[in-house]
């Protein structure tokens, strides 16, 4: 078989050595880590490489040498690189050669072993795949972590394909703490041995991380704690908090702190990106809801909006009597029942004038709610949002009364109408069998029916105007809360995390690779680079909108699936609480 | 070793296969599709302003020429970006995988990779396409739960199109591959 020997193209200019990393055997791949190079002591080499193998369960070993020809004529050399092959043996023995200013290198695997069947060869065919240690590094493509029950061993090599080349890679970190400035006795060639690559602020933050997370945590417990008490579960307060999206709103945002603030460190890489765009969403909405804070108590906005409130309730209650006074009239030309019309609008403009004096009656306390309400907003847009859904729903829950009283209206007109057409026809329903039967009926059954048929049929035009009229209102109303709850959805899911590290680091995101074969020459071997492979972005870089919607955080990771980093135990989307549209169950028909 | 030949496609236009024999276990097929053609966009250019123009004359605004100018750009970028495809690659590499590459007129590539542990064999199917049934090439993956079970196609040369002819050549050469990889992987 075709042996693939995956080579960093940083050492691709290194000095001549020898060529440190580990053989994977069911690939036939050889992942070059790192070059030592001359002179050095074999002893050293041997207990370097056993310290890093100790640290990181990596099989690290000497899998072969390294020429780099930069004179022409150094025979020596090649000669003192064969009678390496005797001190650090391994199976194959890999020699890769690189000429100066040719662009083609060549490279033999040798057997030492007798090979166990005929026909197989001494040598095998080499095939160089260049690959960039750094992105592959960092680009965090390997699986995830082996579960403690596993053994050590096992979890490697259950890992298929180009995981298991990831997956040296990234757990060979030992292997590149030391860089060329460091006294050792062994001197590497790696992506970082021009320098260790850190950042002060991430010592630090992870340093800090570990004692703010426990303080938070704890906070946060105490928080879900009290909340979860006794006295709340008690049915009058229980079956407001469902109804408030308020109380959803903050339930979810507790629910996300937890999660962020929890001790246990992130077992994979979707976990940590889940974490860090809920951190950067809950930092961006409290800044949003620190700058309306600013913006409402700045030059006594809260008195207007105080102020304009009542005149707009008293507006719409006004526009409400003109909506049924023109019922009461001759709406749209239709002539409809004087009396039912009559009742009905009485009745309703009745409710409207109570709805009116409450509204009066709470004028003073307004802006004092306002001004509290108003202090929510540093907890974040998204609840000063849901609040001001709250608010809309308790100011127009007239317009939900009209809507259900007009409801229950319909359905029982309706039900009674279809009980008593089938009485017209002969026929009755059968409660035992769920079935319509046929039935005789007395006369006078007949005519008292076939009466009350005539009328109730009479005076659905009216009642089905009315129930049209409230559920158009009752949609308006959902409707303006619907587009309220949209925006919330949207600061809650957006993944600010991960479209930043799309504009800044995109190999962070890359969901798989992808080959080029560089010039070939016949006779050579076939040398392949291989790059890490970005998931096309639809529309230039925005995520799916659909994504938003269901409360998903991450929607360029389900393009992930290639390197099977796909989270089946996906948080579902958030119930949402807002009053449904559908007509009251009709009881029994 | 590069060879070119010429074929044709489903609905007659000229396609170029390019095969590049990199080593036995190592094989590029490029497909060139035939390229924008000027007579085409000169129609759809002359069809939009006279349409634009014909507005123009009802409504004696010259924001609608402009508009017509600017559509005409857009849709001919967006054309050549995410629709027009100019050459269509697989890349199959015995014992990595099987990539597919699209190359867009502007420049743009698309690229999917395919391990080969996931890849059970490299077929000629049948299929219907709208009036028509045609041959294509496609991949079958294995299925991860079921050993002898497929779980997906994946057609290769999907806007190219090639006739029977230039798929066996393909078929042929993948099928080598294949084969060679079977008999150096059954030896150890």
């Amino acid at each position: 078989m075709v042996l693939k020997a995956f080579f960093p193209t940083c050492c691709a200019s290194a000095d001549s050595g020898l060529l440190v990393g580990r053989w994977v055997p069911e690939q036939t791949s050889a992942v070059v880590l790192a070059v030592v190079h001359f002179p050095f002591i074999p002893i050293q080499v041997k207990e370097l490489l056993a310290r890093v193998q100790q640290a990181s369960q990596v099989g690290v070993a000497v899998l072969g040498t390294w020429c780099h020809r930069r004179q022409d004529a150094e025979e020596s050399l090649g000669h003192f690189l064969e009678g390496l092959g005797a001190i650090f043996s391994h199976e194959p023995w890999l020699q890769l050669c690189r000429e100066r200013g040719s662009k083609f290198w060549s490279c033999k695997a040798t057997r030492r072993q007798a090979p166990t069947c005929p026909g197989a060869p001494g040598e095998d065919q080499v095939m160089l795949v260049f690959y960039d240690q750094r992105k592959v590094l960092l680009s965090q493509l390997h699986p995830p972590v082996a579960l403690p029950d596993h053994q050590a061993g096992d979890a490697v090599a259950g890992a298929g394909g180009l995981a298991a080349v990831f997956d040296t890679v990234a757990r060979s970190e030992e292997l590149f703490r030391s860089d060329r400035f460091d006294e050792g006795p062994v001197r590497l060639s790696h992506w970082q041995s021009e320098g260790v690559e850190a950042s002060i602020l991430a010592e630090l933050a992870k340093r800090a991380s570990g004692p703010i997370c426990l303080l938070l945590g704890g906070l946060l417990s105490l928080v879900s704690a009290a909340s979860a008490c006794r006295v709340f579960q008690l049915w009058p307060l229980s079956f407001i908090w469902s109804k408030l999206s308020t109380c959803e709103q903050l339930r979810h945002r507790l629910e996300q702190l937890t999660f962020v603030f929890s001790t246990q460190k992130a077992e994979n890489p979707t976990q940590l990106m889940r974490k860090a765009n809920v951190l950067v969403s809950v930092f961006l909405d409290v800044a949003l809801g620190l700058a309306l804070l600013s913006w409402l108590h700045g030059k006594d906005r809260i008195g207007h909006l105080a102020e304009a409130l009542v005149p707009v309730a008293d507006h719409v209650a006004e526009e409400l009597q003109h909506l049924l006074q023109w019922l009461m009239g001759a709406p749209a030309g239709l002539k409809m029942n004087r009396a039912l019309d009559q009742v009905l609008g009485r009745f309703f403009l009745y409710h409207l004038h109570l709805w009116i004096s409450y509204i009066h009656l709470m004028s003073p306390f307004i802006e004092r709610i306002l001004w509290h309400v108003g202090l929510s907003a540093c907890l974040g847009l998204t609840v000063s949002l849901s609040i001001l859904s709250d608010i809309i729903a308790l100011l127009t829950f007239h317009i939900y009364c009209f809507y259900v009283y007009g409801a229950r209206l319909y359905c029982l007109k309706i039900c009674g109408l279809s009980s008593l057409w089938r009485l017209f026809r002969g026929k009755k329903w059968n409660v035992l069998r769920q079935r319509v039967d046929s039935c005789s009926y007395d006369l006078d059954q007949l005519f008292i029916g076939t009466l009350l048929f005539t009328i109730l049929l009479f005076l659905l035009p009216t009642t089905a105007l009315y129930y049209l009229v409230f559920t158009l209102l009752r949609l308006l109303v959902v409707a303006v809360q619907g587009l309220i709850h949209v925006l919330v959805d949207l600061i809650n899911s957006l993944p600010l995390y991960s479209l930043g590290l799309r504009l800044c680091r995109p190999y962070r995101l890359a969901a798989g690779v992808k080959f080029r074969v560089l010039e070939h020459e016949a006779d050579r071997p076939l040398r392949l680079l291989m790059q890490l492979w970005l998931p096309p972005h639809p529309l230039l870089g925005l995520p799916v909108p659909q994504a938003f919607l269901w409360g998903a955080h991450l929607p360029l990771e389900a393009e992930r699936g290639q390197a099977g980093l796909t989270d089946p135990g996906h948080r579902p989307a958030r119930h949402r609480h807002t009053a449904t549209v559908s007509p009251p169950p009709c009881r029994g028909r | 070793m590069e060879d070119e030949q010429s074929f044709s496609d489903i609905c007659g236009g000229r396609l170029a296969l390019q095969r590049r024999y990199y080593s036995p276990s190592c094989r590029e097929f490029c497909i060139s599709c035939p390229r924008l053609s000027l007579r085409s966009l000169t129609a759809v250019t002359c069809t939009v302003w006279l349409a634009a123009y014909g507005l123009f004359t009802l409504c004696e605004n010259s924001i609608i020429l402009s508009a017509a100018i600017f559509i005409t750009l857009l849709g001919l970028l967006g054309y050549l970006h995410f629709v027009k495809i100019d050459q269509e690659t697989l890349l199959i590499i015995d014992s990595l995988g099987i990539q597919m590459t699209s190359s867009y007129a502007s420049g743009k590539e698309s690229t999917t990779f395919i391990e080969m542990g996931k890849v059970k064999d490299v077929i000629i199917n049948e299929g219907i396409y709208m009036q028509k049934v045609i041959y294509y090439l496609c991949i079958l993956l294995k299925d991860p739960v079921e050993p002898h079970g497929i779980s997906q196609v994946v057609p290769v040369f999907q806007s190219a199109k090639p006739r029977l002819d230039c798929l066996i050549e393909v078929y042929r050469s993948c099928q080598e591959v294949l084969a060679h990889q079977e008999a150096t992987s059954a030896s150890p």
